[in-house]
């Protein structure tokens, strides 16, 4: 009942992901990965994903203050944050990880700069909505064993 | 044969891979199928991760490529396949390519979330067997296992090549590698064994082959044709049915040709990769003209044989394989810092070997040498492609002192092994070589050979690893194995030139197996691509036959061989590792001329046998390499009569060298590298 009511609020959280295409069926994928013997894996993925983009997220903005920019270095960090964000599925955050590359692969700082925000933004906002629904993941697998 | 069932228990047991307990295993295949996966992102690297075990497969997992390099070199025969990403801060992924290409032989796949064009096209021409876009889909990697057996098949198909193994003569070792196979892959057995099917069937080869004619051996002159014939066509140009035509060698077939083009194109690809490193020692090689100039005309591949023969080969064929290299190239000036070198080495070389930190210097040297001399299946023409490998190679050569490291563990470990024994083996190889220098021309060869003998005598313990080198010097791993020191390598000394030497490590006591794998691995530098390939493919069963028979047969055709056998042979002979180091040589000749020179060092190496078994290990797999040699680790001395499987090369090469007595010892590595073709 209870569970009943949190699995299907977990359901529709994750479906509404989907939807709006902020996770891509690579999430499905590491889903699949998930079994008896890790029933966290995904959540933990995502923790040191989330982990690991914020720290690449303040370099580049470090890097993008620093004059001149280091342009290579921004690009390297943007290349292993593609990576990551395509490994877990984080789509829309691949997304605006491309797009700023390709900017900065112009040379246009100042679009690099606004499209970092956006990229920052949309970091954010992937955090806000998975966060949540692992930790009610993580609530209904705990009630669940009581 | 007593082999193979010796061999099966053996090689399984020793070491290493899962494959071992293969037996079981095999009917699981891919399962088990061990990876080793490289990512600086830990976010992919857990994912990469979970998706192997899924596939179950067994994984380790690096996140620095250093600590994966020291994770393989460590263990050469503990891995099967290595995933690495593109993108890493302490070294470039296609730099670690290189290494694990040159210096273990395995199947790399480059993964990284850039698609371009540009990029996927570098892991083509580093050697990559894949490359994965990430984010990478499990289905991807349920497949991998495929390059693995690709691989494996490839080696053998050399080796059935090089031998009319196909199979009658066969016959015996395959049931030897039936046990292996069983053990361990079962899908490498079924791919060898389809192939062979295929094989017999389609290669006309195969059935004049058979009879009495040895399985194709790439010696040096054959494959100084196939150069020739190769430049004269354009590289580009240059098509498996012209080649065969230009060549006019009566039993070579068209996949003979074609299998061998292959290899030789991949040793190409890979020298322009490593020709920076290696600038070095190109030009040095390029100065051994003069000696060169005799050489050159051996061409890698006389150089591999006397290799192959003997233990001068090994050194003898780096050198000239260097020297052809570094003829074709650089011919004009350099000559003389060769010869020097070559002078240097004859002295130092046995000494250098011996003395481990000083191998490094001497591997240098040595590799450089071993370059020059071994014009090795570099033919001269090629050579100006080559030289940029030559000097790629001498920097690798060089380079090997860094890897060096490598080398003095080699080298220490190598001496820990058999030092006496090999020592004084490598002593008397060394003379021997010496004294043999009409072969090579060897007086190029020779100090290289001493030093390589010398080397590998004591390392011959150590040098299963050697085996592993791919490719790279031939000559010093041919000869001794134990050399594994990057002096050895420099026969090898295409590639790997540090690695070499850490094959040697293994020491594990069989010296046969050492020096099987060393000649495999010297042998197998210089085609670094594709001769060796070819050994390796031929891998054990035809090569123990094969090679035996080839072997003997070159002996003819290959002066050098012949002096490097009954150097070998009466080096062998005194130290009761002669037999041994018959087989080593033998092996290495096998291996060599599988690898390098395929065709006639197998021969000549009377211990032929050793020779194939040193080749098939060195051949068949760089772990199975070492699980053979592992398995000669009974003891030094014993190793080499024992080996099993080689009964077949044995009788061959028994055939020619009675004294070589110690072929067996080889085989038995042989038998079981043969077999070992795990996973």
């Amino acid at each position: 009942m209870e569970s009943k009511h949190v699995h299907e609020q977990i359901a529709a959280m994750r479906q509404s992901f989907f939807n709006e295409e902020v996770l891509n069926k690579n999430f499905s994928q590491l889903e699949q990965l998930e079994g008896k013997d890790n029933p966290n894996f995904v959540e933990e993925v995502f923790t040191m994903y989330l982990r690991d983009s914020i720290a690449f997220l303040e370099t580049i903005e470090e890097a993008m203050k620093t004059i001149p920019i280091d342009s290579i270095k921004v690009d390297s960090i943007l290349h292993q944050l593609k990576g990551s964000s395509a490994s877990v599925g984080a789509n829309k955050v691949l997304k605006e990880v491309n797009k700023t590359r390709q900017v900065l692969g112009k040379g246009n700082l100042e679009r690099t700069k606004a499209s970092i925000l956006e990229l920052r933004k949309e970091y954010d906002s992937f955090k806000a909505k998975l966060e949540p629904y692992f930790q009610l993941k993580q609530a209904n697998s705990m009630a669940q064993e009581k | 044969m007593n082999v193979s069932s010796v061999k099966g228990s053996m090689s399984i047991s020793s070491s290493t891979s899962t494959w071992k307990a293969g037996d079981t295993i095999s009917d699981q295949f891919p399962a088990g199928l061990r990876v080793l996966v490289v990512d600086d992102d830990p976010t992919c690297l857990m994912i990469l991760e979970k998706m192997l075990i899924a596939c179950l497969y067994k994984v380790t997992k690096c996140n620095r490529a250093e600590t994966a390099l020291s994770k393989l070199r460590e263990n050469k025969n503990g891995y099967d396949i290595v995933l690495s990403d593109v993108h890493m801060p302490d070294m470039d992924g296609f730099k670690l390519l290189e290494h694990i290409g040159l210096e273990m032989d395995l199947p790399v796949i480059m993964m990284s979330a850039d698609d371009g064009k540009q990029v996927v096209m570098k892991g083509v021409t580093h050697g990559a067997c894949d490359y994965l876009i990430k984010p990478v889909r499990i289905e991807a990697l349920k497949n991998i296992w495929q390059h693995v057996v690709r691989k494996r098949k490839n080696e053998w198909k050399e080796f059935e090549q090089s031998g009319s193994v196909e199979e009658g003569d066969r016959q015996p070792k395959q049931s030897d590698d039936a046990d292996y196979s069983s053990s361990a892959n079962e899908g490498n057995w079924k791919g060898s064994k389809k192939r062979k099917d295929e094989e017999e069937e389609t290669d006309e080869r195969d059935d004049t082959s058979t009879l009495k004619k040895p399985r194709v051996v790439w010696s040096v002159e054959l494959h100084q044709q196939f150069v020739a014939a190769v430049n004269q066509l354009g590289i580009d140009k240059a098509v498996p049915k012209k080649i065969l035509e230009l060549m006019n060698v009566p039993g070579l077939t068209r996949e003979n040709v074609a299998s061998h083009l292959q290899k030789y194109r991949l040793y190409l690809r890979r020298l322009s990769g490593v020709s920076q490193h290696q600038s070095n020692l190109s030009t040095i090689i390029s100065a051994q003209d003069p000696t060169f100039g005799s050489l050159s005309s051996l061409s890698g591949l006389d150089l591999q044989t006397l290799a192959a023969t003997g233990q001068l080969p090994a050194q003898s064929l780096a050198r000239l394989q260097a020297a052809g290299l570094g003829r074709a190239t650089a011919k004009s000036g350099i000559p003389i810092t060769l010869v020097d070198q070559r002078n240097i080495f004859s002295f130092e070389n046995p000494k250098l070997r011996f003395g481990e930190g000083q191998q490094q210097h001497m591997t240098n040297k040595q590799q450089v040498n071993l370059l020059h001399g071994i014009p090795t299946t570099m033919e001269p023409k090629q050579l100006v492609s080559l030289r940029h490998a030559a000097q790629s190679i001498g920097n690798m050569n060089m380079q090997v002192p860094p890897h060096g490291a490598q080398n003095s563990q080699n080298n220490p470990l190598l001496m820990q092994m058999g030092q006496q024994q090999q020592q004084s083996r490598g002593q008397i190889l060394v003379d021997s070589t010496i004294n043999h220098a009409p072969r090579l021309s060897s007086s190029m060869g020779q100090p290289i050979l001493s030093n390589g003998i010398a080397t590998n005598v004591s390392s011959r313990n150590g040098i299963p690893e050697n085996i592993r080198a791919p490719g790279y010097s031939q000559t010093p791993s041919m000869l001794n194995f134990p050399v594994n020191h990057a002096s050895e390598l420099p026969g090898n000394s295409f590639a790997l030139g540090s690695t070499p030497g850490v094959s040697i490590l293994t020491s594990k006591g069989a010296f046969q197996e050492d020096v099987n794998s060393e000649i495999k691995g010297s042998g197998g530098l210089m085609p670094s691509y594709d001769v060796f390939n070819d050994l390796n493919q031929h891998k054990p069963q035809s090569w123990e036959l094969q090679n035996v028979g080839m072997a003997f047969d070159t002996s003819q055709h290959s002066n050098s061989l012949q002096g490097n056998l009954d150097l070998t042979q009466s080096a062998l002979g005194q130290q009761g590792f002669s037999s041994g180091q018959m087989n080593g040589h033998n092996r290495s000749a096998a291996v060599a001329n599988k690898a390098m020179f395929s065709t006639g060092d197998v021969k000549e190496l009377g211990s032929a046998q050793n020779v194939n078994q040193h080749l098939n290990n060195l051949l068949v797999d760089n772990t199975i390499r070492v699980k053979s040699e592992r398995v000669c680790d009974t003891s030094p001395a014993n190793i080499f009569p024992d080996h099993f499987g080689q009964d077949d090369l044995m009788s061959a090469l028994l055939k020619q060298q009675e004294s070589v007595a110690s072929s067996e010892n080889e085989f038995d590595f042989d038998g079981y590298s043969m077999n070992n073709i795990p996973v």
